[in-house]
């Protein structure tokens, strides 16, 4: 028995099919196994993510209104963006492979350029959106420290540039302990304003929450959510840095093996005969494109 | 001694001088360690899974010595528990991610599975050396968890005590549980591999004429293992990101303390590990239809049932993971789906064991190494069968949850069932792989020690269940120190 390591230093049946594995009969037997190959991986690449689908429809389930209240965090028009932007790399991918079949090498590498630069501006926009996850301080559970409402409402908008600091209550950083959000939380709730005076809340107090209001109200058609703010909201943004995370991780894997069959690509290695990396390169990226189809709906687009 | 006749099909077509085999075609560690051939990556994986099981061995035997004595022998004190507590996981990770899980596939599989369909080798030669190596990074991050601070969760990792244990013994941060449960990941990516090689090897590369229902029945158990492989360890795979994730983020996902839900890590936890047992045991039943038809001296009886009821196991055994919670907080309308189940797989189980018998039945037997072994599977995995009927039951299994009972049923299945099959069928193939015959009294011996030992460690196991006994503890019925399920 031979080592592949030294088949390819010996002459056998097929000696003139370039790519051709010594272990199989014809280049459509190859072809044909290598499809088969990359589907299953793709599957386990599904059912690897379906664990995560799976946690977001119990926690959606179990805490409808957790979802609905933090999705508002998420800037819709950049996920838009980035949805346009794979779908469109999509169609780059797929053309590349039709390029490859026809041996126009030409085009395949610049269509593997746009589809590699479509990647890289998604990861940009996944940046840009992380950076203001960062700055509002709506990280995973552990790292769960809002100080920004949903839309962008900062203290500062709702309390005022002086009243601020007097206002605020101290932020609750255990979530084991988390206390509902202290900005306009109360104002959907139906329990009447407790009496001032003597027997209930100081007068002090009365004064700064009926300033609060009169804020809030001027500002309240720019605020997208008026109910209270449902507990555990940390769990919703654990959900979409994993998902969104593991995602992103997927497209940057997709660059690199992109930036490698360019490199073949340019080489000029594929041609009609040969053409299985890129179809399957291809396949790769379609699946995390449809990853991210499925992704954006569910966690930017909830009603 | 003999000599392996050089396969003519198995070169490439280039004649090879008598004597030449895939032993000593190349020469050197490189030839070994870079090699694309099925054959030497399975008796690769054949010594690495060996060691392994040295390894879980040695970690056995501290767990019995520990328990000759009702105070403990080893550890006497509050302080030294722990190391019961690593003892026990680490026998049960090795055993079960290193030994059990790839053994089979990954050793008898890789060397006999091209041969036998006729194909010069897997459909991806260097996505099998790859495989081979996951195995041997995840078995080495294993050790290395061993070195940093040592685990002491389970092997089932159960949260949230995974997300909280942990010490650190060198002084470089307390990691030791990520670096298992990663090692594990990439035992899983092993695991996934090698299942999609032997799928497409078995759709893509049979020769024209062996088509599904001529192929041998080792075969047919090695396409259900790797349908389970495929299709469940990627489950296993996101579920120790997550709980990675978990402990170096602060996720909640599984955490209680953040609004998490421990529950969901064991649904996602045993979605995969009840699937696993069926890639543990499956394989070495197909051992169990070559070595019984071949020593019977007759055709196998029922081919087409015992194929099918590989299948069968597989698709009923990917609905059943639920009776592994059946007191941890499950619906009873779901925890009486699931009982229900869990009897079907007896259906297709008892399908194999009767075809087996009937294949015995009138045959010419002859008691060679391999017959023994695989006699001894019959009588182990009977019992090992009947009594995962008893666990299967919502009932009964509320009682017998977390004892010892439980411990002896799955020794029963996995050591009774798939190592003696994997012993059956290193002796069976032995003279295949090494071109040398085994001294047959010897084997002999070993397996009436093996059978012996076995069962005079583990039926007193079922009796001590009845005193409501705890299966996992350092100081033998004394406390209720209760770890894992």
């Amino acid at each position: 028995m031979t080592t592949v390591a030294q088949e390819s230093h010996e002459p056998h049946e097929h000696g003139n099919e370039e790519h051709l594995a010594h272990h199989w009969d014809t280049p459509k037997q190859q072809f044909d196994a290598g499809k088969l190959g990359i589907w299953l991986f793709l599957t386990t690449e599904i059912l690897l993510f379906s664990g995560l689908f799976c946690a977001y429809s119990v926690y959606r389930a179990n805490h409808p209104e957790v979802f609905e209240y933090a999705h508002l965090y998420l800037n819709k028009w950049l996920g838009a963006v980035n949805t346009i932007v794979l779908i469109f790399s999509s169609l780059t991918m797929a053309w590349g492979v039709r390029a490859a079949q026809l041996g126009q090498k030409k085009l395949l590498v610049t269509l593997l350029g746009i589809t590699l630069a479509c990647g890289g501006v998604f990861m940009c926009v996944k940046f840009v959106e992380y950076k203001d996850k960062w700055s509002h301080g709506t990280l995973w559970a552990g790292e769960y420290h809002p100080h920004v409402l949903p839309g962008g409402v900062t203290k500062a908008d709702v309390f005022g540039p002086g009243g601020a600091a007097a206002a605020t209550p101290t932020l609750p950083n255990a979530p084991a302990t988390q206390k509902a959000f202290d900005g306009p939380i109360f104002e959907g709730s139906t329990v009447a304003r407790a009496p001032a005076g003597p027997a209930g809340l100081s007068a002090a107090w009365v004064e700064k929450e009926s300033a609060r209001e009169e804020h809030l109200s001027v500002r309240d058609t720019e605020r997208p959510w008026t109910g209270p703010v449902p507990k555990n909201t940390q769990i919703f943004f654990s959900i979409y840095f994993l998902m969104t995370g593991l995602h992103g991780l997927h497209v940057l894997a997709g660059m690199a093996v992109i930036g490698w069959i360019m490199l073949r690509a340019s080489r000029g290695e594929f041609g009609p005969k040969y053409f299985n990396p890129v179809d399957f390169v291809g396949l790769y990226w379609h699946v995390v494109d449809i990853v991210w189809i499925f992704l954006f709906p569910l966690l930017y687009l909830i009603h | 001694m003999t000599t392996i006749t050089p396969d003519l099909a198995h070169s490439g077509g280039v004649p090879v001088s008598a004597g030449d085999n895939y032993l000593t075609h190349g020469r050197g560690i490189a030839s070994w360690i870079f090699t694309l051939d099925h054959k030497r990556i399975g008796v690769m994986y054949l010594v690495s899974v060996l060691s392994a099981f040295f390894l879980g061995g040695i970690f056995a035997m501290v767990i019995r010595t520990q328990l000759i004595n009702p105070n403990g022998a080893i550890f006497t004190d509050q302080a030294h528990f722990r190391y019961y507590n690593e003892m026990f996981t680490l026998h049960g990770a090795v055993m079960i991610f290193l030994v059990l899980i790839p053994g089979i596939p990954g050793a008898l599989g890789n060397f006999v599975l091209p041969i036998m369909l006729g194909a010069k080798d897997v459909a991806f030669p260097r996505l099998n050396l790859g495989s081979y190596y996951l195995y041997v990074s995840g078995a080495l991050l294993a050790i290395l968890a061993i070195v940093v601070g040592g685990v002491e969760t389970g092997w089932t990792f159960y949260t949230p005590y995974s997300v909280t244990t942990d010490v650190d013994k060198l002084g470089l941060g307390k990691h030791a549980v990520e670096f298992m449960v990663f090692g594990v990941f990439l035992l899983g990516f092993s695991s996934i591999f090698t299942g999609m090689n032997f799928i497409v090897t078995m759709h893509k590369l049979r020769p024209p004429g062996m088509t599904w229902f001529r192929m041998p029945l080792f075969l047919w158990a090695i396409y259900a293992t790797s349908i389970i492989q495929v299709l469940a360890t990627p489950v296993l795979g996101i579920t120790l990101l997550l709980l990675i994730a978990e402990r170096t983020l602060k996720v909640g996902i599984f955490n209680p303390a953040y609004g998490g839900d421990p529950v969901l890590f064991q649904h996602f936890f045993w979605f995969y590990s009840h699937p696993a047992v069926y890639i543990m045991i499956l394989p070495a039943m197909g051992i169990m239809s070559e070595v019984i038809a071949t020593f019977s001296r007759k055709h196998i009886f029922g081919y087409k049932f015992i194929a099918l009821s590989s299948i069968a196991i597989a698709i009923i055994g990917f609905l059943v993971w639920g009776h592994h919670m059946f007191p941890n907080g499950q619906s009873t309308m779901l925890a009486t789906i699931f009982s229900f189940l869990t009897m079907a797989v007896a259906i297709p189980s008892a399908i194999k064991v009767w075809n087996w018998l009937a294949t015995m039945y009138r045959g010419s037997i002859d008691l060679k190494t391999p017959m023994c072994y695989a006699m001894g599977f019959l009588f182990l995995f009977a019992i090992g069968g009947l009594t995962g009927v008893f666990l299967g039951t919502l009932s009964v299994d509320v009682h017998l949850h977390d004892t010892y009972f439980v411990v002896a049923h799955f020794h029963y299945v996995m050591f009774g069932g798939t190592m003696m099959g994997f012993l059956a069928g290193i002796h069976y193939w032995w003279p295949k792989i090494t071109g040398k015959m085994y001294n047959e009294t010897l084997g002999r011996i070993g397996c009436v020690l093996v059978f012996i030992g076995f069962n005079l460690t583990f039926f007193p196991q079922f009796i001590r269940a009845r005193t409501a006994c705890r299966g996992v503890m350092p100081r033998t019925c004394r406390s209720f120190i209760r770890i894992t399920s």
